[in-house]
C-alpha cells in the first residue's frame, strides 16, 4: 500500500468510527454564533488558557490563532487532544479573546497574531504541555476518587480506567474534582510512538457547517440595531475629500446617515445594498493635490534605473565582479513581478460596537489582535484592554487581514465614532473597494548576473532587488532598514540565504519608499525570490548541460532537507521520462518559514497557443505532519494560489488608479485551469513541526517557468506569464 | 415588496423591487449561507437554485425572483445534495469555506441533471465558482465521488 492509499484508509477508518457513534460528531464554537448542539455545560475544569473540560465531557480547545482556511483550529486542537487522550468526537474549538499575555504568538515576541506560517510551530510545546497537564489532573482526580495510585489509571479516547478494579470514568465525571487540584508543574509528554491523533488524518473540526452555510463569518454578523456602512474611498492613493453633496444619498429610503471619516465618506443604512446605493449616489469632489498619480509603467522605469546604482548590501562574499569576468559562461537577466492583491473571497469587513463606559467590542477575522487593539485604543482614547475582540473565522486572508495599520478595522471604528456609537456598525467593503485599497504584495525588479566555470559549477551570483518593503507599514521599519545599511530582510529573504554553494555572491537591495500601501502576501519575500532564484539555478543547469535535478543536488550547500524533498518529488513525478514535443517538466525547490517544498510541474504547450498545467508533484518537509491531510490541502492550495498569480495576477496602476476592479480583470484561477493531478508527498520527519500555510506557494512559478522552458526553449522573465511564452 | 418562494416557504420581503436577491436573502431573511463575493456574477459565491437551475443571486432582482422556486444552501436537500455533502466531507474539500455554499449548490445542480459528469462537464459547470483557497482538485474529485455514490 503506498502512503496515499494508507492515508485514505486511515481517514475512512476514523470516519467510520465517528459515524458509528452517531449524532453531531464535532463542532466549532464561535463567539457571537449559536452554540453547537454539543456545546459544553459550564466547564468547571480549566487548568490553563487552552483547554476546558465540561461535566458533559466536552473538551474545548481555545485557539489563539485565526482560522482562515489553513486548518489551524484542527491542528491546534489535535495537539491538545493527543496529550489529553481525548475523544476527538468530543472536541470543540473556541477562538481566544484578544489577550497577548495568555495568547501571544511565541514567535512574534508575544504579540498576538497569526502569520508567518507560525501557528503550529509556535504552539507545539505550549499545547502539548497544556494537554498533558490537564490529563495529569484528570488522572489524579480519578485516582483520588477510586483510592488507587495515579500510575494505575490509564486514559484513552476520553475515558479513564483502573483496570484492576474495572472502574472507569469519563472526563466529564471527574472534571469537577480535577478542578480542585493544584496544577502540576512538569508533566511528561507522550512519546511519538504513542500518538493516536498526531500524524493521522483526523476530520477537520470546521467542515460540516461550511457545507450547510451555517458557519458565521464577519459578513454574517448581525447585532441588535446594527447599521451597515459602505464607504466611498478616494479614487487615487493620497487624495482626500474636498466636499461632498450627500442629498441624493440621504433621499434613498433606508439610508440612515452619511458621515465624513478620515478615509472617505460613509453611508449607513439598514442593509448592505441600500448602503451601497447610498454610497454610489454621493457626489464627492476629491482634493487631488497630494494624490499619487504615478502608474505601474513609470514605477517599473524608476525601479529599473536603480539597477546599476549601488544598493544596500545584504550579502557579500568573494569578488563577484572578478568571478563574473573569469567565468566560462555568464547569464544576465532582469525579472519583474507586479503588485498583487490578496483577493480574499470575503472582502474586508468588521463589526464594531462602542461601549458607553469607553472602549469597544469588535467582531471580525482578526489576524493581528495585539496591533489592532493598540490601533483601536489610540483611535478611541481608551486602554488596549478595553478593546474586546471576537475573532471569527475568515473567508480567506493570505496575509491581508494582518494589516500593519489595522486599516479596515480603524475605518469601521471611525464610522462608529462618527455616529457617536449610537448603533453597532458593520463596515462592509465591496469587491471594488477591496481591489483598490492597496496593501499589495509589492512590485519588484530583480537583476541577476550569474556565471559558471568550465566544469559547470556556479562561481558568481550577483543579485539586485528593487522594490518596496512589505513591512513598510509597521512602525520603526524605515529606521531598521536604514540601520541595516539600506537592506530590507523581507525583500531579500530567499536570495540572501541561497541554498547553493557559490563562492562569489553579492546581493544588493534598493528599498523604494512609495505611497502605494503594501504588505505581506502568502509567503512574503519568497513570493518573488523563490521564482527568481529557482529560475536562475535552472538556467545555470541548462548552460552547464546538466539535468536540473542532478545540478541542484550537486550544488546544494549541505541542505539535507532540500535534498530529501527534491528526491521525493523527483521520484514521484516521473522525472526524466521522455515527453513528447510541446510538453515540458520543470522543478523548483524552496525553503520558507522553516519548511522545504519541492515541486515538479508538467505543462503542455498547444500548437495553436496557450498552455495547460497538467500535473504538479509536490514534496514537503514540515517536520512532524500534525494532520497530513491538512498539510496536503495547504500544499494544493498554495500551488493553486501561486498558479493564479503566475497566470493572471497583476494590479496595474494607471495615473495612480487601480485598473483591475473586479474578477473580470483581476482574474482568479478557476477550476478548469487547476492541474488535474496534484500529488503531495510528505517527507517523513520527527522534527519540531513547521508551517504549511505559505511554503507551498514560492516554488510554483519557477517550476512552471522551467517547465515552459523545456517545452518552448524560452525563459520566463516576468509574471504573470505573457502570451509570448505560450507558443510551442 | 415581493412575495418569494424560498426553501419551500412563502415569504414576504419589504424591499425595493430592484434589490438583488442576494441581499434580500442575507440581510432581510437571515439566510446568510449565500455569500457575497463580487456583486457581478463573476465568482459564484452567491449561487442559489431558481427552479432548480443554479443562478447568481447577486445579479437577479427580487422582482425577477417572484413566482419562482428558490433554494438556498440552507434549504438544499435531495439525493444529489446529500451525495455532494458526503463527498465534500469525506474528501475534506473546504479550506476557508466561504465559497463552498456556492460550490455545493453548483455541484448539486450538476449532478441532479447529469449523474455521471465527465471532467469536461465539471469544467463547464464549475468554472463560474471561484475558490481563492484553490480547493479545485478536491472539488473535482468530490464530484466524481458523489456521482459514484449516487450510481451505487
Amino acid at each position: 500500500m503506498d502512503d496515499q492509499a494508507m492515508a485514505v484508509s486511515r481517514r475512512d477508518m476514523l470516519r467510520a468510527g465517528a459515524a458509528a457513534a452517531g449524532g453531531l460528531l464535532i463542532g466549532v464554537r464561535l463567539e457571537g454564533a449559536e452554540p453547537p448542539v454539543n456545546a459544553a455545560l459550564p466547564a468547571p475544569f480549566a487548568p490553563n488558557a487552552f483547554v476546558r473540560i465540561g461535566t458533559d465531557g466536552t473538551v474545548t480547545v481555545i485557539s489563539k490563532h485565526l482560522e482562515m482556511g489553513q486548518g489551524a483550529y484542527t491542528g491546534l486542537a489535535t495537539i491538545v487532544a493527543e496529550e489529553l487522550d481525548a475523544d476527538w468526537r468530543r472536541v470543540v474549538v473556541e477562538s481566544a479573546p484578544a489577550d497577548a499575555k495568555r495568547y501571544g504568538n511565541l514567535q512574534w515576541g508575544g504579540m498576538q497574531g497569526t502569520g508567518g506560517s507560525s501557528s503550529i510551530n509556535n504552539s507545539w510545546d505550549q499545547l502539548r504541555k497544556a494537554g498533558a497537564t490537564a490529563r495529569a489532573m484528570l488522572v489524579q482526580a480519578a485516582a483520588a476518587q477510586w483510592k488507587v495510585p495515579p500510575e494505575a489509571v490509564t486514559v484513552s479516547n476520553g475515558v479513564l480506567r483502573h483496570l484492576a478494579t474495572r472502574r472507569q470514568a469519563t472526563f466529564g465525571a471527574v472534571a469537577s474534582r480535577a478542578a480542585t487540584l493544584p496544577v502540576p508543574a512538569d508533566v511528561p509528554l507522550k512519546a511519538p510512538s504513542a500518538w493516536t491523533l498526531i500524524g493521522r488524518d483526523v476530520p477537520r473540526l470546521d467542515t460540516a457547517p461550511k457545507l450547510r452555510g451555517t458557519l458565521q463569518y464577519t459578513i454574517d454578523v448581525k447585532r441588535p440595531g446594527m447599521l451597515v456602512a459602505v464607504v466611498a474611498h478616494p479614487p487615487v492613493f493620497g487624495a482626500t475629500v474636498a466636499s461632498v453633496d450627500d442629498a441624493k444619498a440621504r433621499a434613498i429610503p433606508g439610508v440612515v446617515d452619511v458621515v465624513r471619516i478620515p478615509t472617505g465618506v460613509a453611508v449607513l443604512a439598514r442593509n448592505t445594498w441600500i448602503a451601497k446605493q447610498g454610497r454610489d449616489a454621493l457626489a464627492i469632489t476629491w482634493d487631488r493635490s497630494r494624490a499619487k498619480t504615478r502608474g505601474s509603467a513609470q514605477l517599473v522605469e524608476a525601479y529599473r534605473a536603480k539597477l546599476e546604482q549601488p544598493g544596500g548590501v545584504a550579502r557579500r562574499e568573494g569578488d563577484v565582479a572578478t568571478a563574473l569576468a573569469k567565468a566560462a559562461q555568464v547569464m544576465e537577466a532582469t525579472f519583474e513581478v507586479p503588485y498583487l492583491t490578496h483577493a480574499t473571497l470575503e472582502p474586508m469587513n468588521c463589526v464594531v460596537e462602542l461601549k458607553p463606559a469607553g472602549g469597544a467590542e469588535l467582531w471580525y477575522g482578526a489576524q493581528m489582535q495585539s496591533g489592532d487593539q493598540f490601533g483601536v485604543a489610540a483611535a478611541l482614547g481608551c486602554a488596549p484592554e478595553q478593546v474586546v475582540i471576537h475573532t471569527l473565522p475568515a473567508g480567506g486572508s493570505f496575509g491581508r487581514r494582518a494589516n500593519p495599520r489595522s486599516d479596515y478595522i480603524l475605518e469601521a471604528v471611525e464610522v462608529a465614532k462618527a455616529i457617536r456609537g449610537r448603533a453597532p456598525v458593520k463596515l462592509q467593503w465591496t469587491r471594488e473597494d477591496d481591489q483598490a485599497a492597496g496593501w499589495f504584495r509589492p512590485m519588484y525588479v530583480h537583476r541577476v548576473r550569474a556565471g559558471i566555470d568550465a566544469a559547470g559549477a556556479p562561481v558568481a551570483w550577483q543579485h539586485v532587488i528593487v522594490g518596496q518593503s512589505p513591512m513598510a507599514g509597521l512602525p520603526g521599519v524605515a529606521e531598521g532598514i536604514a540601520k541595516a545599511g539600506g537592506v530590507d530582510d523581507a525583500s531579500v529573504e530567499g536570495v540572501k540565504n541561497l541554498a547553493y554553494t557559490v563562492p562569489n555572491v553579492l546581493v544588493e537591495n534598493h528599498v523604494i519608499a512609495d505611497a502605494v500601501p503594501v504588505q505581506w502576501w502568502r509567503s512574503v519575500g519568497h513570493t518573488h525570490t523563490g521564482f527568481v532564484v529557482e529560475s536562475v539555478i535552472d538556467e545555470l543547469a541548462s548552460m552547464a548541460g546538466e539535468d536540473a535535478a542532478a545540478y541542484r543536488r550537486k550544488h546544494y550547500a549541505g541542505k539535507p532537507r532540500h535534498l530529501a524533498a527534491l528526491d521525493l518529488a523527483v521520484a514521484r513525478s516521473g522525472w526524466g521520462a521522455p515527453l513528447p514535443k510541446g510538453r515540458g517538466r520543470g522543478l523548483a525547490v524552496h525553503e520558507s518559514f522553516d519548511t522545504v517544498v519541492a515541486e515538479v510541474v508538467e505543462v503542455t504547450v498547444k500548437p495553436e497557443g496557450g498552455f495547460t498545467v497538467d500535473r504538479v508533484t509536490c514534496a514537503v518537509d514540515c517536520g512532524v505532519a500534525v494532520n497530513p491531510d491538512v498539510v496536503r490541502a495547504q500544499m494544493e492550495g498554495g500551488i493553486g494560489y501561486a498558479l493564479s498569480a503566475a497566470l493572471h495576477g497583476e494590479i496595474t496602476l494607471v495615473d495612480g488608479v487601480v485598473q483591475e476592479t473586479n474578477f473580470h480583470l483581476y482574474k482568479p484561477l478557476r477550476l478548469p485551469e487547476m492541474p488535474k493531478r496534484v500529488d503531495v508527498h510528505i517527507v517523513p520527519s520527527s522534527a519540531h513541526p513547521t508551517g504549511v500555510g505559505e511554503p507551498g506557494t514560492p516554488p510554483l512559478a519557477a517550476a512552471l517557468a522551467n517547465a515552459l522552458f523545456q517545452a518552448t526553449g524560452r525563459r520566463v522573465r516576468r509574471l504573470p506569464i505573457r502570451e509570448e511564452f505560450t507558443r510551442a | 415588496m415581493a412575495l418569494l418562494d424560498i426553501n419551500g416557504k412563502r415569504v414576504r420581503v419589504d424591499v425595493p423591487d430592484d434589490m438583488p436577491l442576494l441581499w434580500a436573502l442575507r440581510d432581510e431573511l437571515g439566510l446568510t449561507g449565500t455569500k457575497y463575493g463580487c456583486g457581478m456574477a463573476l465568482c459564484g459565491a452567491c449561487t442559489v437554485h431558481v427552479d432548480g437551475i443554479p443562478m447568481r443571486s447577486c445579479s437577479a432582482t427580487v422582482k425577477a425572483a417572484e413566482g419562482k422556486r428558490i433554494t438556498t444552501i440552507e434549504g438544499l436537500q435531495g439525493k444529489a445534495a446529500a451525495a455532494v455533502r458526503a463527498a465534500w466531507q469525506k474528501l475534506e474539500v473546504p479550506q476557508c469555506g466561504y465559497c463552498q455554499s456556492g460550490q455545493v449548490m453548483a455541484a448539486a445542480a450538476l449532478l441532479a441533471t447529469n449523474p455521471k459528469p465527465t471532467d469536461d462537464d465539471i469544467d463547464a459547470a464549475m468554472q463560474g465558482n471561484v475558490c481563492r483557497c484553490a480547493t479545485y482538485v478536491r472539488i473535482r474529485a468530490a464530484i466524481h465521488d458523489a456521482a459514484a455514490t449516487m450510481g451505487a
